[in-house]
């Protein structure tokens, strides 16, 4: 079933991009992310335009990311207060995204710039939690308790100045780091279209030492914001929110996001960052393949001035 | 979905020839006719046929009975910047790294014929009018790009376009229905642009091209889609917040239906 895109100026298939939207927001659901890591690039390959793929994936995070920051603010697991300071630091790294972005689409390389950030974050990320969650795994199976993110545990980031106490999070700590994150997620956010779960989710936990269950509430909070001012600016700027696709990823998405939500809670959280970084693994691959084998073809063309 | 744009006959110019006394014939024409001036991409357009009726005037029975007219319609989209960009290998990555800035190029091109190009006149004729894809002249934004380069990315542009589906042609897309009477099925691509698109009819009689006609047809998307557009580039502001409470309204509204169930 044929849809004709406003603002992409293309016709698509409706089910194929309700299955899209499905499929993303079940693993969205089962690990706790916005998924816009994985609509964005689902969207380039599904012949997109970047810069709509991008502009109009953080429109449909915002969907994904309200549903389930809401769930957390109902039990309890969402630290506002954190939660706006990382929003202060990405709503300034976040406008700064939005340069850079109209910046690399005057330069011809954004299309670059965008798969080699997915590929680095992704595969850095991917890997790391890989790792960390096989010993994990190991550690379980030889009978030890798991000693992931306990709070005595301290590194450099807790001998920064500016503390400032979080209740929900039972943490006492500098606000730098935390406004560091904040804006390094938002610039993020506008240039490859995510919401950034994927980054603040073990940023939080490694780094800030905030316990695991606070961690995705607050982070889906964060990321609704950022993910609205990403979409509000880029819709001001550059005019590549479409909302007709944006609203049929969110329609599958957030059906698909409560099956996933079930399904993860089935599963052990060492065995959940595992799948997640399988998973993130993959997309990282699957984009390097493309920028480094010969493409089929080597032009494409571009209509409007540039 | 099957667009049939009807058109209106012009049966007076035949009627016209019946009381043509001298022996001087009356030059022969080409007319192509629509019923409508507009054509609305709706939300399920995934493409569409595209249906010019027309008619030749004061045809010559003996060249009609021969089959020896030929008639070439093209479907020309509004003229656009287009930029074609070249991937090479940097450190062994494929990165864009040439490109060639055209200036009014055709959106899209769509070419509807009697018979194989071949059979209908010879190359020269074809460039002369520029007719065909091949034949279109694409002038670089640059005119310091020199010409191996110009070539290159002018083919490249071609097939770029070609394998959108927006450079078309069709053999035997122009069939006649009367001795008088023709027909041109034009293909509209899904991407097709919005604009207005010039339909031309070429005539050629023995390969010797005749007399060409056109009219304009604007293709536009229809209400809903037309007005989200507008709003997106003349208001981009109000339609960012619009677009952020009604992704917040599916997200809360998706929480509640899923949790009673």
């Amino acid at each position: 079933m044929g849809i004709y895109l406003p603002i992409a100026e293309m016709s698509v298939n409706m089910v194929v991009l309700l299955a899209m939207g499905g499929a993303v927001g079940f693993l969205s659901g089962m690990f706790g992310v916005g998924g816009g890591f994985l609509i964005t690039p689902l969207l380039i390959f599904y012949n997109i335009p970047p810069g709509i793929a991008v502009a109009t994936g953080a429109n449909q995070v915002i969907a994904s990311s309200f549903s389930g920051a809401l769930a957390h603010f109902r039990r309890g697991t969402l630290d506002l207060k954190l939660g706006t300071m990382l929003l202060i630091g990405g709503v300034v790294g976040s406008s700064l995204g939005i340069y850079i972005f109209a910046y690399l689409n005057s330069l011809g390389q954004l299309d670059l710039i965008i798969s080699l950030l997915y590929v680095i974050f992704l595969g850095t990320v991917g890997g790391l939690m890989l790792v960390e969650s096989l010993r994990a795994i190991r550690r379980t199976r030889s009978g030890q308790p798991p000693s992931a993110a306990s709070a005595g545990h301290h590194n450099w980031i807790h001998r920064l100045p500016l503390k400032m106490r979080f209740r929900t999070s039972k943490l006492f700590v500098s606000v730098i780091p935390v406004l560091g994150i904040g804006a390094g997620i938002g610039v993020l956010s506008s240039i490859m279209g995510v919401g950034g779960g994927f980054i603040m989710v073990p940023a939080l936990i490694y780094l800030l030492k905030v316990p695991t269950n606070v961690v995705v509430g607050t982070s889906l909070f964060q990321i609704i914001f950022v993910s609205a001012y990403t979409t509000i600016v880029h819709s001001t700027t550059n005019h590549t929110v479409d909302v007709a696709l944006a609203f049929l990823l969110m329609v599958g998405g957030v059906a698909g996001a409560q099956y996933g939500a079930r399904v993860g809670q089935k599963l052990r959280g060492e065995q959940l960052r595992a799948l997640l970084a399988l998973l993130v693994l993959a997309v990282a691959l699957r984009l390097a393949f493309d920028l480094f084998v010969r493409p089929a073809d080597v032009y494409s063309i571009i209509i409007g001035s540039v | 979905m099957l667009l049939r744009v009807l058109s209106c006959l012009f049966v007076l110019g035949l009627a016209g020839s019946v009381h043509a006394q001298a022996p001087e014939p009356l030059p022969e024409g080409i007319q192509i006719g629509l019923s409508t001036d507009n054509i609305y991409i709706t939300s399920d357009f995934s493409g569409a046929d595209l249906t010019i009726f027309g008619a030749l005037e004061n045809p010559n029975t003996q060249v009609l009975r021969q089959g020896r007219y030929d008639i070439v319609v093209v479907l020309e989209g509004p003229p656009r910047p287009t930029v074609v960009r070249k991937k090479t290998r940097v450190l062994g990555m494929w990165i864009n790294t040439q490109s060639v800035a055209f200036r009014d190029v055709p959106a899209s091109y769509s070419v509807a014929m009697t018979r194989q190009p071949q059979d209908i006149t010879d190359p020269g004729s074809y460039r002369r009018l520029a007719l065909r894809a091949g034949n279109i002249f694409l002038q670089p934004l640059n005119p310091a790009v020199d010409e191996t380069t110009l070539g290159e990315f002018s083919t490249a542009l071609r097939d770029r376009k070609a394998a959108a589906g927006l450079f078309s042609e069709r053999i035997g897309g122009v069939q006649f229905l009367s001795q008088s009477l023709f027909r041109a099925t034009l293909y509209l691509a899904p991407h097709v642009p919005v604009g207005t698109h010039r339909a031309r009819a070429f005539l050629f009689r023995n390969g010797v091209f005749i007399k060409e006609t056109s009219t304009n047809l604007t293709i536009r998307k229809a209400g809903l889609e037309q007005r989200l557009y507008e709003y997106a580039q003349t208001n981009g502001f109000m339609y960012g917040i619009f677009a952020v409470l009604l992704a917040m309204l599916t997200g809360w509204l998706g929480s509640i239906i899923f949790r009673k169930g």
